[in-house]
Formats: C-alpha cells, sequence, structure tokens
C-alpha cells in the first residue's frame, strides 16, 4: 500500500443513496486479474453503454470530475456484496477518499486495507457538500488526514474520526497484516489453551 | 446458581471466548474457527503467494467452487470463457498446494458453500466463520458469528488464522406468533428488511428470536440468516436449540460420539441470558406477515403481493423520490400497478438463501399437477450435489421436469451470473435470492425477490402470484 498524500482535489457528487457495490463494480468483472486496471470497469453500467461509449450526463463523463480524487455519496455508500473490487475500482480510476453519511460495513474495511480513505461526517455536512460541488463544477475539495480534517469549497472545516492504527497504516503505507504477524506468538498461544478448551 | 457476571447476549459470549488480544485502539484480533473459501477466492491466494506465505491452519479451511461453475454439466471444459474456467480452477490448485479439504465438480458434495458448511456439519455453534462472501452469515442461524470479508481479509485469515475487528453493536429482532398458510422465512426476512431498511443494521450483529424464529425449520432459519447482510448487518444469529442439534448430529464434520456429548453442554450455555441488553430491539408480529415481493432496485423495496408499485408522487423527500422514480423507470414499472398484474419471463429456484431441500419441496408442491406457463423459462439450481441428490430421491426433479421446469447442478448461477447463467436485458425475473440491484442477474435484468412457493406460483401462472390462491385451490 503507497501511504496516503494530503488531496487538494475535484470531488464528484454521487447522488444516489444505498449504492451497492455491484454498480460500483459490475459482477462480471470479478473474473479478472488484480494486474488489470479496474478504473476501466468502475461503475461500467452507469457510466458506459452496452457498446463502450459513454453515457452523457454520468458525472465521470463530464469533464472537471473525471480528474477528481475525492468521492463523496449518499448514506450506506458500498453496501451489498463484500467484492473488494469495488475498492480497487475507485482506486484504479484515481480516487483516493470517498465521503459519506455511512457506509457498508464490508466496504469500509476494504477501503482501509487499500488505500482509499473512508470518510464519515453528518449527514447535513455532506449535503451541504454535494450541493456545492454539484453547483460548481471543479470545486476544490481538500482531505488532510494527519488533522482528519475536510475542508469544503466554502471554506469550512469539518473533521473526521479514524481509527489510530488504520490511519497509522494509511499514513505509513503499512499493511496490516505485518503487524499482526509480528504478534504471532499472541496467535499461537491463544490457538493452543482454545483447542485444549474445545477439544 | 446466579451468575456474577452481567447478562451476556449469544454474541457476547462467542466474540468473547475468540479475543485473542486488543490493541490501543480499541480492535480486537478475533480467532477465526473456520475458514470457509469459495472460487471468488484467487486474488487473496494470489496476495499471499506474493509474499512468500503458505495458508497457516488448513485444517480449518474448507473450499468448494460455487461462483464460477455451470450448472448444465459437471464438466469445467465446456465453460467457454478461460477468466471462468480459471476462477474455478484456480481454487482446486490453492487448495491442493495448501492442503485445503476441497469438493470439486467430481464431488457430488461439491456446492454454494454457504448450504455445503452447514450440511458438512462444518458450521458450528459457538464458532466464529468467515468467508470472502457477504452471505456468510448464513451460518449464523446455527449459532455462529458468521460474517462476509474482503479479499485482504481473507489473506490475512489464510495467513494468521484471525482477523482486527471493532466490536460491532447488537441488535435483537423478535418475530412472534404463528405464520399464515404460504407464508416462510423468506417473507420473515424480506418484511424485516422492508421495516428497518438496507442500512437498518448496519454495524450491527442481529440476533433473531422469538417463538416464530424458534419455530422454523433449520432450512428457514438459514435463510434469514442469509439475508440479514440486506439489512446493513454484519451478521446474523440464531441462538442453538434441539433444532440446531437434531440437525446437526451425524453429519460427516460434526463431532461424534463423546465429543459431540461434550459440545452439546457447552452449546446448551451458548443463548442470550434473560436479561442480556441489546443496542437496539425490534418486533414483528407474525400474524402480519405475507407473502412479501419487491418491487425496486433494493431488498428494502418491497411489499406484500397483494400490494401495488409505490408512486413517486406521495414522495415528499426529493432524494427518495429520484430514487424511487429511477428505480421504477429501470424495472420497467408503473405507479398503482398490482403487483399481481406483473408478467414475468424467467423463474429461478436456488441460491444460498433457498437452495435447500426444504425450499425445492415447498417449490414442487406448488408445480405438481401444473404447466409453467407459455413463455416463462423457469430454473431449479440446486444449492448442493447432495440436495439434488436428496431431491431426486424424493422424485422432485420429476415434478419440476413434468411442469416444464429445467432441473440444473449445483451453484450460485443466475444469482449474480458470475458462470455466465443470466436473465438477458429488460426480462423480469421472480427469483429465490438475495438482491434485486440494478444488474444483479445481469446488465438489464429486472428481478422480483420473493419465496420459493411464490417463485413455484409464477412459474405456473406466468405472472406474479398469491401463491395462497393456488393453495386454496388445491386444498
Amino acid at each position: 500500500m503507497k501511504p496516503f498524500e494530503p488531496l487538494d482535489s475535484i470531488a464528484v457528487p454521487i447522488l444516489q443513496a444505498n449504492l451497492d457495490t455491484d454498480q460500483i463494480l459490475p459482477a462480471r468483472y470479478l473474473q479478472k486479474p488484480r494486474s488489470d486496471d479496474f478504473g476501466q470497469y468502475l461503475f461500467r453500467d452507469l457510466r458506459l453503454r452496452k457498446d463502450g461509449s459513454e453515457v452523457p450526463g454520468f458525472v465521470l463523463n463530464r469533464p472537471p470530475y473525471r480528474q477528481g480524487k475525492i468521492m463523496v455519496g449518499r448514506s450506506n455508500f458500498g453496501c451489498g456484496s463484500s467484492r473488494e473490487h469495488a475498492v480497487w475500482a475507485l482506486y484504479d480510476y484515481g480516487f483516493r477518499a470517498v465521503i459519506a453519511p455511512s457506509f457498508g460495513d464490508i466496504f469500509f474495511s476494504n477501503a482501509l486495507k487499500n488505500g482509499l480513505l473512508p470518510i464519515v461526517l453528518p449527514v447535513e455536512v455532506v449535503d451541504k457538500l454535494l450541493d456545492q460541488i454539484a453547483a460548481e463544477q471543479g470545486a476544490q475539495v481538500k482531505v488532510d488526514l494527519a488533522a482528519q480534517t475536510v475542508t469544503a469549497p466554502d471554506g469550512t472545516t469539518h473533521r473526521f474520526a479514524i481509527d489510530p492504527f488504520a490511519k497509522h497504516c494509511l499514513v505509513n503505507g503499512i499493511d496490516e497484516l505485518d503487524y499482526t504477524l509480528s504478534q504471532m506468538q499472541h496467535i499461537v498461544a491463544f490457538e493452543r489453551r482454545h483447542e485444549a478448551e474445545n477439544r | 446458581m446466579a451468575s456474577e457476571r452481567a447478562p451476556r447476549t449469544l454474541f457476547e459470549k462467542i466474540w468473547s471466548k475468540h479475543r485473542i488480544m486488543e490493541r490501543d485502539d480499541g480492535q480486537v484480533l478475533l480467532y477465526i474457527d473456520n475458514h470457509l473459501v469459495q472460487d471468488g477466492a484467487a486474488p487473496a491466494f494470489e496476495m499471499l503467494r506474493r509474499r512468500g506465505i503458505a495458508p497457516r491452519a488448513p485444517q480449518r479451511t474448507f473450499a468448494t467452487p460455487d461462483h464460477y461453475v455451470p450448472t448444465d454439466s459437471r464438466d469445467l471444459n465446456t465453460v467457454a470463457d478461460p477468466e471462468k474456467r480459471r476462477m474455478a480452477e484456480a481454487l482446486r490448485q490453492d487448495s491442493a498446494r495448501a492442503g485445503i479439504p476441497f469438493f470439486g465438480l467430481d464431488d457430488r458434495r461439491q456446492g454454494i458453500v454457504h448450504v455445503v458448511g452447514p450440511e458438512q456439519g462444518l458450521s458450528w455453534p459457538g464458532t466464529t466463520i468467515v468467508c470472502g462472501d457477504s452471505h456468510t452469515s448464513t451460518h449464523g442461524a446455527l449459532g455462529a458469528l458468521a460474517f462476509g470479508i474482503g479479499a485482504t481479509e481473507v489473506s490475512h485469515v489464510l495467513a494468521t488464522q484471525a482477523l482486527w475487528q471493532r466490536k460491532p453493536r447488537t441488535m435483537r429482532i423478535a418475530v412472534d406468533g404463528a405464520l399464515g398458510a404460504g407464508v416462510s422465512a423468506k417473507d420473515v426476512v424480506l418484511s424485516i428488511i422492508g421495516r428497518i431498511g438496507t442500512a437498518g443494521a448496519t454495524g450491527h450483529v442481529v440476533e433473531y428470536t422469538g417463538s416464530t424464529i424458534a419455530g422454523l425449520s433449520m432450512e428457514g432459519r438459514l435463510t434469514v440468516c442469509n439475508m440479514s447482510i440486506e439489512a446493513g448487518a454484519r451478521a446474523g444469529m440464531i441462538a442453538p436449540d434441539d433444532t440446531t442439534f437434531q440437525y446437526l448430529a451425524g453429519r460427516p464434520f460434526a463431532p461424534a460420539g463423546q465429543a459431540w456429548d461434550d459440545a452439546v453442554t457447552m452449546w446448551r450455555n451458548l443463548p442470550s441470558d434473560a436479561d442480556a441488553a441489546y443496542d437496539r430491539e425490534v418486533a414483528l408480529v407474525a400474524g402480519d406477515i405475507q407473502p412479501m415481493v419487491t418491487w425496486g432496485t433494493s431488498p428494502e423495496d418491497v411489499v406484500p403481493i397483494t400490494g401495488r408499485v409505490p408512486d413517486p408522487a406521495g414522495v415528499s423527500e426529493a432524494g427518495r423520490r429520484e430514487a424511487l422514480t429511477r428505480a421504477l423507470a429501470y424495472m420497467g414499472l408503473t405507479p398503482g400497478t398490482s403487483m399481481t398484474d406483473l408478467r414475468i419471463d424467467h423463474v429461478f429456484i436456488g441460491s444460498c438463501t433457498n437452495g435447500r431441500i426444504e425450499d425445492l419441496r415447498i417449490a414442487a408442491g406448488v408445480v405438481k399437477g401444473r404447466r409453467v406457463a407459455a413463455g416463462v423459462e423457469a430454473w431449479v439450481v440446486p444449492g448442493s450435489g447432495l440436495v439434488k441428490e436428496q431431491a431426486e430421491s424424493e422424485g422432485l426433479d420429476r415434478i419440476f421436469k413434468d411442469a416444464g421446469l429445467q432441473w440444473r447442478y449445483a451453484g450460485c448461477s443466475m444469482c449474480l451470473g458470475t458462470n455466465g447463467d443470466m436473465v438477458a436485458p429488460g426480462k423480469r425475473c421472480a427469483s429465490t435470492t438475495n438482491r434485486n440491484f440494478v444488474g444483479r442477474q445481469g446488465p438489464g435484468s429486472r428481478t422480483h425477490l420473493l419465496s420459493p412457493a411464490m417463485a413455484a406460483a409464477a412459474a405456473v401462472t406466468g405472472r406474479l402470484t398469491d401463491v395462497r390462491k393456488l393453495l386454496d385451490n388445491a386444498a
């Protein structure tokens, strides 16, 4: 995982609530190897027609939004399937943060493990942010993970919460597995006890 | 003897027993007893290979291919798409390399992993079970803590047999009373999702309680827990009882002899203590539950079969109104239409939600002596090879075939179409599966979720139908 860099980027509004991971990455691309650029499959059926031509009006087909690194969505973003490919698609397309009032649990966890920062902000704050970035295409939003703040185009700054360890991993580009492997002696000791109790 | 410790829920008992250590930020390293793996796991095995790590506990891992297997044959070579073949084949190779028990297509015990786990007695009360599939919540029906994880977490469990988790909140959903004729576990869980919404249980582990739940068969309980994720829940679970123990006893991977007796003694202590507190509580009355059917593109878009397609004009909140309008356009529906006026093109009976023997018995009971309506293509896809064998030994396959339904081999099939079994664009499918998302059964497909009995009724009438009317006629 690459270290998370501070973001000052165009933000892309996605206005559907309960946006499921089948929309973000349709199931027929689950068979593609991770070496593929999953960005080409992102929102495939919302973004492109069957023949590959662009769906006019879809947000990522409007020029300034193509450069966005921050997505702003509605509640229950990334619900449904556990497919990590949905996170890979957002990441490969260039996104580094998603801001929403709430997330599907598995999507949230998958995002943190792949360098995509999921940011929960109150629904009123997200609604205002959506209004601003929809009204002015190309409006910039800042995300500072070290300070745990989001700065909206109107200059207002909003603090968000994140688990300190997840933050540490993102900031330093560390995989959680490395840490867990360093704790293996605890797992082995537990396992011995656990297996004796359940024999 | 009065317990000195605070009353605990079923979830808390399992959680505390699997807690290895806690990080400063409150995340707990949870020991994983049982790791189920299906043929979507190739990227997770690849992550491990790149790090040069071998799976640590193959004896706590179990694999069977379900997402990419053909359902018209048992020969992978008949699969035209090399990428699909490779996914199923990779699981066989990865399992063989690691020494992970594997039921392949040449094994009659192969099937959908969430059907095979309970069927083989792999899913035990009081254990932690994970799988790289969101419908892992299914196994909670046996009193386990079971939840879906992503590919990186699958590789983490393969490497360590443990997983970092923040302790979820708890929610009790009580359903009490007797279910009416023609009303099933599927209708119970669709009613729950309709009530609390698709994010209603996000961040929570749900425990289903009450006399209705206690009265369900194990198959019915598996259906209810399966769809917990459709309400956003981290997991769904039901306290183990005699129904659970009778179901598990004698299954190949269940404990046997003295170990069985010891296990049952331990499992009897698992149910939530009488005064245990939950963060949230919801109650439903079974008598209010009707046969349900979805109209939209989220499992929460659900009405009784006697209901009508909703009208966006009656919705005050703008976002919700837009979502509803978009869903109706995708589904090709006019507001106010009676659900029973909707003609269907496809019927799909199967999946980890409703691909078990009881589901097939109920569906066969409805189609027996009837014919699939003209122009309807109806499929039955058993959840496992053993479900298929059992159904055939009971003559259910004959009933389905005589009625004009296709009788196929086990797999996930048309639930999500990863193996190529898809509903064509614009076609309407009455489906016993778990998700009616846009494009779920294929690009442009229109899914109506319902129970096996209701799917069977739709097959023989060619439209969404209140199965109770067919039951009345038969009586």
